[in-house]
């Protein structure tokens, strides 16, 4: 019996209801709801460091009837992400909403959506999980729509109906696992399911519901429009947190839930749609013309890397193998929670001191917002996988389990995404260095250039030269003396 | 004859199937909105015909998906309610 786990979600909760109530108050609501969960976060993560994992049952009934909260190395890994990132984000929002309305409308919003992320990580029980999924949809949806304008509007409009369409996807197969087994406890669950008819139609609703919300190629359709028209903090969170969790409840069904009733060719097949959305998203992202608009293809790209680690992930043999993939993906999805929102505040101050994003009319923005820039180029650098960040870590562990496992066909695709990327930050950078008017102070808007600074430095030197530690977090008792960090 | 439950699951199936293709086909806002909604029906009514499932063993149909459903209705509603707001803004601007 551990309480702990109620407090991630119930201080953004809390601070939601705040906020909502006594909105001239609504920002210390926001940063105070913020900094809590973040420290809630992180006793959780010691506890986990501690225990290998945490359970609690809701109002003391058992899972069954009742409802479980639990915590692993993943969980606990991907709630200390999201709650860096979102004080981190909140920060730059006080700075960030000049107009009143949209302020007050803002903070409910983004700390229900933190809400629903954190029951989202802690869930145990797959209808529960669906119930998160939804709020976390509906919150994105309206926080998309804050912008107003015509572009945000139509594209929150397509964001709600493909969400929605996803997790009836997702329920149908989730009332199917009860048809089948009786039970939606995921750890009850695990050791009943067998490989049948049932468990596969199950889990394939469940994965393609999943697939939309995570915008996996060819399903990315909706994702560009939605992220680039929203604030940027905004931006920031649904591309750095929310399409992850999608791909979180993935990575939670196949590896621990259903693990005995899948083949190697359906996880090949999800990775032959990653390969697609890395080469499509980058070069898309190569030849956007608008900043955020390449950071959201960037994000096309990035989920792609992760669904390629599924297949190496599964072909690998159980036990140190297997770890070390499983460590470097969620080193890949920590990073690039990091340099993505890191990106997308960058971008978020550069638009607003420019009033524009098109990236070919950038020049002078390196004189003008040193440190942006600096924020910009360093997430750059995590986003291509250049060292010491963690992308680099990650990829190279991904093509060293891929050659040892024999899948050759995604080395190339490695190479070549990463190479796109390399292209399209630079593409970025070396307008920003060109000729240009506006030299301004240093820091002007310190405080929604130090956030998005911070976020960067994270992904690309803190996660890449302590990545040690995020093996042994995820994969307690993995014997990590093959790795240089 | 069929059995009952295997009765109301085709149908819960057909009527997904319908609000499915209905959905991805339309272009109309409102119309996509009552496909979706014609989509929920159908899983709900599938969620239905399992709780029948038992009833040959119990006395009572399963409770347990009859509660899920509740909650699934719950947010379908507030879905909806979120898409019927969004489609009156973009109206909205578009009349300005």
């Amino acid at each position: 019996m551990n309480n702990l786990l109620i407090w991630p979600v119930a201080l953004p909760l809390i601070g939601s209801l705040l906020a909502l109530v006594w909105p001239r108050r609504a920002d210390w609501a926001g940063i105070g709801a913020s900094v809590a969960a973040l420290a809630v976060a992180g006793l959780v993560a010691a506890d986990v460091m501690r225990h290998d994992s945490l359970e609690l049952a809701i109002g003391g009934w058992t899972p069954g009837l009742g409802i479980a909260l639990r915590a692993d190395g993943l969980s606990a890994a991907l709630l200390l992400m999201s709650s860096l990132v979102a004080l981190a984000t909140a920060i730059y929002a006080t700075n960030y909403f000049t107009d009143a309305h949209k302020r007050a409308d803002f903070w409910p919003l983004w700390l229900l959506l933190i809400t629903a992320l954190h029951a989202l990580l802690l869930s145990g029980d797959l209808f529960n999980i669906y119930v998160t999924l939804e709020l976390l949809g509906l919150a994105a949806v309206a926080l998309a729509a804050l912008g107003r304008t015509r572009a945000a509007l139509q594209a929150a409009v397509r964001y709600l109906t493909v969400g929605l369409l996803g997790s009836l996807a997702f329920l149908t197969g989730v009332g199917l696992v009860y048809a089948a087994y009786g039970t939606l406890d995921m750890s009850t669950l695990a050791g009943q399911v067998r490989a049948e008819p049932a468990a596969w139609v199950a889990l394939a609703l469940m994965t393609s519901g999943l697939l939309i919300k995570s915008a996996l190629f060819p399903m990315h359709f909706w994702l560009p429009s939605a992220h680039a028209n929203a604030p940027a903090p905004v931006s920031a969170a649904l591309s750095a947190l929310v399409v992850k969790a999608a791909f979180y409840l993935v990575l939670r069904l196949w590896l621990d839930v259903f693990d005995v009733a899948l083949g190697p060719a359906a996880a090949g097949m999800l990775g032959v749609l990653g390969a697609f959305a890395v080469i499509w998203g980058s070069w898309k992202a190569f030849r956007a013309e608008r900043l955020k608009l390449l950071a959201a293809y960037s994000t096309v790209a990035q989920i792609g890397y992760l669904f390629v680690f599924l297949p190496v992930l599964l072909a690998s043999a159980p036990g140190a193998a297997r770890d070390l993939v499983f460590g470097a993906l969620v080193l890949f999805a920590l990073t690039h929670g990091f340099a993505k929102s890191a990106f997308f505040l960058g971008a978020g101050v550069v638009l607003q001191r420019a009033g524009h994003d098109r990236i070919a009319e950038l020049g002078g923005t390196a004189r003008a917002l040193p440190v942006t820039t600096f924020g910009l180029a360093l997430a750059g650098i995590a986003l291509i996988g250049l060292p010491p960040s963690g992308t680099f870590l990650a990829k190279w562990q991904l093509m060293a389990s891929a050659i040892e496992v024999g899948q050759w066909l995604w080395i190339p695709v490695i190479a070549a995404g990463s190479l796109l990327a390399g292209a399209y930050v630079f593409r970025v950078l070396g307008h920003a260095f060109g000729p240009g008017e506006g030299v301004g102070p240093a820091l002007a808007w310190a405080r929604q250039e130090l956030p998005a600074l911070l976020l960067a430095v994270v992904a690309t030197a803190v996660l890449g030269l302590g990545a040690v530690h995020v093996w042994s977090f995820v994969v307690p008792g993995l014997a990590i003396g093959g790795i240089q960090p | 004859m069929l059995p009952a439950e295997i009765i109301f699951g085709l149908t819960g199936v057909g009527l997904f199937t319908l609000g499915l293709r209905a959905t991805l086909l339309h272009g109309s806002l409102l119309a996509r909105i009552l496909a979706i909604n014609v989509c929920g029906a159908g899983v709900f009514l599938m969620f239905v015909s399992i709780a029948y499932q038992g009833a040959a063993a119990m006395p009572v149909p399963d409770p347990v998906p009859h509660a899920l459903v509740l909650t699934g209705i719950v947010v379908a509603v507030s879905a909806t309610a979120l898409a019927l707001a969004l489609g009156r803004r973009l109206r909205e601007s578009a009349d300005e």
